[in-house]
Order: C-alpha cells, then structure tokens, then sequence
C-alpha cells in the first residue's frame, strides 16, 4: 500500500515537473487531446515504405542515367560494314567507303577499324586463326567484315539513314549500314518499362502511406473521442484538435522516415558498390548525381508532410460530422 | 465578453426534443433566462433535466422550435461559430467528465487553453481555483486517484475558471459533503453576484431554500412548470452590475 502511494505520489511529482516545463515553453495545447501517437506500428510502417519509395526511386533515377547516357553514347553512331568474301574486293569497297565518307556533310569523324582490332573482338567466339584459312586458301576461313565507324553531327534519322545508304550503295554494293542506338531499342525499350514501374511503385507507396495514416488516424480518433467531446463542448475548435493530431502525426512520421530513409541509404550504397564491382560501362553510367541524391533526400520530407496533411483532412473531416 | 444585446442570456420557444423516433423527451419549451438570475431546475429522475441542460450548452440541437443564445439563433448558427457561443457556457457535468490522462491542474486548465489563454497568464487562476475548491495540494493528481468529490470539485473549477456568462450544473452536489455543498453553492452565488447567470439541476429540495433570490423552473415529464413565476413574469432580479473578467 505504502509503495503505492510512493509511487503515486512519484508520478504526481514528475507531472508536476511536466506542467512546469510547459508553463516555461508554452506547450500546452499539446495536453488538449492524449498523446497517445497514432498507433504503436506507425513510425515503423512510415518507415518501410519510406525506405521502399526510396530505394524504388533511386532504381528509377538510375536507370534513368543508364539510358540517357547510353543514348548519349551512341546518339548520332552509325556502324558500315563491308560484308564480302573476298579480301581484296573488301578492301577496295571499304577504301571507297572512306573516300565517300570524307565527300559527304554532317560527318564528324570516321574510322576504318583495323583487321587486328576486328580479330581480337570475334577471338572469344571463333578463336585465333580466322584469316589464316582464307590467306592460305583453306577450305574453314571465315571471312570478316571491314568495319567502320562513323560519327555524325546529330541524330540519325530514318530518312538520313536512307540516304547515307543509297550514297554508300553506289560505291560499295556490298556496304550495310546500321545505326548504332538501333542495336539497343529493344534494351532501352525494356529500361523504360523499369523506369515506369519504378514510378508506379512510388505512387503506390504514397497511397499506401496515405491509407494507413487516414486508418491510424481514425483509430486514434475514436480512442480519444470522449475528451474531443469535452474540448468540443469547452469550446475546443476542429483546428485546435486536428492541430495536436497534426504535430503527434509529424513526430511519428519524421522519426519513421529518418529510419526508412537511412536503412534505403544502406541498400543502395550497398548495392552501388556491387555493381561498380562489376566494371561493365553501361551499368557505371548508372550513378546516382547530386541531383538524383537531392531527390531521394526528399522523399522522408515528403512522407512526412504527406502523413500529416492526411491525419489532418482526415481528423478535420471526422470532427465535421460531431456537433 | 459581450452582454447580449436584448438582455437575455438564453430563449426558448416552444422548443422540443426527441431522441431518433421515440416520443418527445421536452415538449413546448418556452422560456427566457436573464443576464445575473439564478435559476433551479428541478424535476424528478427521468423528467429531461440533463436534456435541456444539453440544449442549453450546445451539446443539442432541438427536434423543433427556436432556441436563442446570448441574443443569436444558436439552431442556424454556422458550426465554426459554435465554439465561441459554448466559451461563454460553464458546464459542471453529472458525471463530472474530466479528462482522464490530465492532471487536475491540466483538467482546470483546460477552458483557459482552448480560449488561448498562455501557459504563464493561467497558471496563477488555476492555482488559486484549486486552492478555492480545496484540492491546492493535489494539483498534480490524475483524475482516477481522486475521490468522487474530488473530482465533482475539480468539475466545478473547469466550469468557473473562464467566468461564464452563464454556468450550467448538472446535479453539482451530489456528490460532496453537506458542508462542501454549502461552501460550492456560495461560490455560484459569487459568481451570480458578478453577473452570471447560473442554472442548477438539482433533487435536493434543501438546496432550492439555501439561495432565497434563486426562480425554480420544475420539469415534469418533458414539460416545464413554474412555481416561483420566472417563467411568466419579468425576472425578479436582474443584475445592473458589469460583469467581471
């Protein structure tokens, strides 16, 4: 009995301290309603889907780089290849190719690639020896295009691509051109897909997040409907009580966020260094910029005015219906 | 705060109450409460005592008839007008209401915070309303761990501390003892003396004589009856003195 009272009387002096320290800070229209927070699993939930959105986001933005600096890349590529059997007539073709190149406008730069160059890139596939058979007459050569690159001065449209054609065509039949950003339509195709989905994700885990804040936040309602009742009838307005939902709601969802974003900062930095391991260009054209770090800094600032601007509609909405 | 314009704190005419499709719990209400009179509501159990006090402090609205409060139609009122109407209304509830996860201090607090009164600027009145209702030394204590006159007296504080032009109480001595019920009625007659006008509901015939000055209005079954005229005639006293704030 007697440690009851001691302890009752300890929680009396500790609020005692309490209402001292508000009288002090000024804080006590935060005692209108119970400042219960909005649910125990809130900040928890805010946090999933803020370290979701996030790494979502930061997969869009760098698929994003990856497409926009591969097209970068190959913007305005063209590839000729000289495909015929015999050496010498390749070797003329190809020599016209380049005369007709240096004549033509709107071409930057042009380069024969040289037969080694050729060799070593199809040496993985079929070996070392594939000129040796043709040189010597065998039977198993395999004869290998003479490639050029060609760089123009802007995009290559369908309609240039035509003409570079029929130009090239008469001075070497054997010629085909291709545009280099077409090899990788399909693959850029595919990447947009991603990027799209990346964003759908985001949009529904801002919904997500908004239902589940609109859910707790009715809950903490109906939980606290009695001494809304009172403050009502004591003169409390609708703002008043949305505004003490509003703060309790912020608190939760800025201490969610902080730890949904630091845990989406792991993986991401987690899963940049394994890819950067990979050494493959395209995937290091990949990395996030400042900018893109700028944008997945906002996302916890984003949920967290989002969670509370909907606790607040939706305690707004509910006080409406009470008279 | 203002006086109402036409000298009436409260007027009902011919109003009436009924809960969903039941029959009517107040039928034909018609009366007119005045700035600085002390009114008894009395009624047996069941009468619509608590009803009409709801009506009174805008915790109702009627099924039919008007009601006026401090000189605007509290029915077509705008709802973000209401919380200023109920400011100027004291309610000490039958079931004393307090907020359970607040202190005594905070529950007496309470109507100075929501009228935006500072933390500083309320915590001398709210002391000394404590001090006044003899719970200075449990201001901290949360409303579970005081007794039920406690709390009827923390209930008391809350309803005067923002001085109401009117103070509605709802069965306020229930609860305490006979000397505190003495020492509770002398505070509304304190407050009435500043100009407000106090409403008690009330069974205990020994109260009505303690307040000499006091009209009686009687509820029997939903209908008001009126043995003291305060209903029929003009207000045996009317307050000349101002208000004090």
């Amino acid at each position: 009995m007697s440690a009851r009272l001691e302890s009752g009387h300890g929680a009396e002096r500790s609020y005692g301290l309490a209402r001292r320290w508000r009288s002090l800070t000024g804080t006590g229209e935060t005692e209108l309603v119970p400042q219960t927070r909005l649910a125990g699993p809130m900040p928890w939930v805010i946090a999933i889907m803020v370290a979701l959105t996030a790494i979502a986001l930061a997969a869009g933005l760098s698929l994003r780089n990856t497409v926009t600096s591969a097209q970068a890349e190959l913007h305005g590529g063209l590839t000729v290849q000289i495909v015929e059997a015999g050496e010498q007539a390749r070797k003329d073709q190809a020599a016209a190719v380049v005369a007709r190149l240096r004549e033509m406008g709107g071409v930057v730069s042009y380069r024969l690639i040289p037969d080694a160059e050729v060799n070593a890139l199809i040496e993985p596939w079929l070996g070392t020896d594939v000129e040796d058979g043709e040189s010597e007459g065998g039977a198993g050569a395999v004869p290998v295009p003479a490639l050029i690159d060609v760089q123009l001065d802007r995009a290559v449209s369908e309609a240039r691509l035509s003409t570079i054609r029929s130009a090239l065509a008469q001075v070497a039949p054997s010629a085909r051109v291709d545009a280099q950003s077409s090899w990788l339509e399909p693959v850029f195709d595919a990447i947009e897909s991603l990027q799209w989905l990346s964003i759908a994700l985001v949009v529904l885990l801002a919904i997500a997040l908004t239902a589940a804040v609109l859910l707790a936040a009715r809950t903490a309602l109906g939980a606290a409907r009695d001494t809304i009742e009172i403050v009502h009838l004591l003169g409390g307005t609708d703002r008043q009580i949305a505004r003490v939902f509003q703060r309790s709601t912020g608190v939760d969802a800025a201490a969610g966020s902080g730890v949904g974003f630091a845990l989406a900062l792991v993986v991401i930095l987690f899963l940049a260094r394994r890819f950067a391991g990979l050494g493959a260009g395209m995937v290091d054209n990949g990395a996030l910029r400042w900018t893109d770090w700028l944008a997945l800094a906002l996302v916890p600032v984003f949920a967290t005015v989002l969670a509370m601007v909907t606790a607040r509609l939706t305690v707004l909405h509910t006080l409406r219906k009470m008279l | 705060m203002n006086q109402p314009a036409d000298g009436e704190i409260a007027h009902f005419d011919n109003v009436g109450l009924r809960y969903g499709t039941d029959r009517e719990v107040l039928s034909d209400l018609s009366f007119t409460l005045f700035p600085g009179s002390f009114y008894f509501l009395t009624g047996a159990s069941g009468a619509g005592k608590t009803s009409l006090l709801k009506l009174l402090y805008l915790a109702q609205r009627p099924s039919r008839g008007i009601i006026r409060m401090f000189g605007s139609d509290a029915i077509t009122l705008p709802r973000d007008k209401l919380p200023l109407m109920r400011r100027r209304v004291g309610v000490v509830f039958q079931d004393f209401r307090l907020v359970p996860h607040l202190s005594a201090f905070d529950n007496v607090a309470l109507p100075l915070r929501v009228g935006g009164i500072g933390e500083r600027e309320l915590a001398r009145p709210v002391a000394d309303m404590l001090d006044w209702v003899g719970l200075a030394d449990r201001m901290d204590a949360r409303p579970a761990t005081l007794s039920g006159g406690e709390q009827q007296r923390v209930a008391i504080a809350r309803a005067v501390i923002a001085r109401p032009d009117i103070l509605i109480a709802d069965e306020p001595t229930g609860n305490v003892d006979p000397d505190m019920a003495v020492k509770l009625l002398r505070l509304f007659e304190a407050l009435n003396g500043l100009g407000t006008t106090v409403v008690v509901a009330t069974h205990d015939v020994h109260l009505l004589k303690k307040v000499p000055d006091s009209m009686i209005m009687r509820l029997d079954k939903g209908r008001l009856s009126d043995p003291t005229g305060a209903l029929r005639f003009p207000p045996r006293r009317t307050t000349t003195r101002e208000p004090v704030r």
